[in-house]
């Protein structure tokens, strides 16, 4: 892999750009954080140590506010623990994209994989498969750069609001009741519908939308797990059927791409 | 010193899930129909945060107009549906939510 850097600096940059909406919709998220570490009585430096070291928004809001009501640790440790299995989900389907790497790469991408970042990669890869780079076959292989770009850009952002946000605490003390956290969730609308690209991917986000509806009183978030589970066999056994029904010829995985075109 | 043990705790606690795959990337092979199935896999887990953070609220389910987050959770589906552009449903979500929050 002997490539010129600025080819490589221009996919991360290329990241992070397409990180720039998601980045918008953290910054709330990450000021309510911080604000809401100091109102629960964590001290400046706990809270963003915490975004420093741990990097994890849900587990992060969690965290503070079952150390608030004094929770055995114990308990806030399994909580934390099970709240992000989602992310073992998301590392799983990119092991293909990540096993030429070396080591150190691997780790440092392990610990900036969020929801955002995955979900802007993702998109890549979908793009990537859609309209195969016809001079640039390399463009996979500087995928990791993409992905650095992106997560480096989330992790900046976190811990620079999340210090925002322990400063605004001081001085606004009800912000956390202003209902900041719709940037994120009108985000993943957005990222979500442009990859319901045919019948199985529509059922499997209406599975798992029904199925977390009824599910989300589960303890630690174990609703959200299952109902992702659930949805991604209902996807996956649509898919099989349909493709076993309408083109019984078609086996390889090029005839997909073909009609698409 | 606890909260910098259980920061430490947490940090750990939150690699291993992430590292874990990528750590095992090229000593397991997974099977095509596994590999095909974790294409579902952001699908999947983005629908149901949605829907937990915007049909449920305070631990219920609120589906009425005073479920600001709901109003825009349905205006966001709908500009995405019709867009596809993802800044054009970020910003409608916002200003949908701010219209419900004054007016409802």
């Amino acid at each position: 892999m002997t490539r010129k850097p600025s080819v490589a600096f221009q996919q991360g940059i290329n990241g992070a750009r397409d990180t720039l909406p998601l980045l918008v919709a953290a910054m709330p998220f990450a000021i309510v954080y911080g604000a809401m570490a100091i109102s629960e009585g964590l001290s400046s430096w706990t809270a963003l140590g915490m975004s420093v070291m741990v990097f994890a928004g849900a587990s992060q809001f969690i965290a503070v506010t079952l150390l608030a009501s004094s929770t055995a640790l114990p308990i806030i440790l399994l909580t934390v623990f099970v709240v992000n299995l989602r992310h073992m989900l998301y590392a799983t389907s990119l092991m293909s994209k990540v096993v030429h790497l070396p080591q150190r790469l691997k780790i440092i991408m392990a610990f900036t994989l969020t929801d955002e970042t995955y979900a802007v990669v993702s998109n890549r890869i979908h793009q990537l498969q859609r309209n195969p780079p016809h001079p640039a076959p390399g463009d996979h292989q500087l995928l990791h750069y993409y992905y650095l770009g992106s997560a480096l850009a989330m992790y900046s952002n976190w811990v620079f609001f999340s210090a925002a946000g322990v400063l605004l605490g001081e001085q606004v003390p009800d912000m956390t009741s202003w209902g900041l956290d719709v940037a994120m969730i009108v985000a993943f609308v957005g990222i979500i519908v442009p990859a319901l690209k045919n019948h199985s991917y529509w059922a499997c986000a209406i599975t798992a939308g029904s199925c977390a509806a009824f599910t989300f009183d589960w303890p630690n978030q174990t609703g959200l797990l299952f109902s992702a589970l659930v949805a991604i066999i209902v996807g996956i056994t649509l898919e099989t059927l349909f493709k076993t029904q309408d083109s019984p010829m078609k086996t390889d995985s090029n005839s997909f791409r073909e009609t698409q075109g | 010193m606890t909260d910098w043990g259980l920061i430490f705790a947490m940090a750990i606690l939150t690699f291993t899930p992430r590292y874990l795959p990528f750590g095992l990337a090229g000593l397991v092979t997974i099977p095509p129909l596994i590999e095909s199935a974790l294409n579902y896999v952001p699908v999947a887990v983005l629908s149901a945060i949605v829907i937990q953070n915007s049909l449920i609220r305070d631990g219920a389910i609120e589906f009425n107009l005073y479920n600001h987050h709901l109003i825009a959770t349905i205006a966001a589906l709908i500009t995405a549906l019709l867009s596809r552009h993802l800044l054009i449903t970020i910003a409608v979500g916002l200003i949908s939510y701010g219209m419900a929050r004054f007016f409802i």
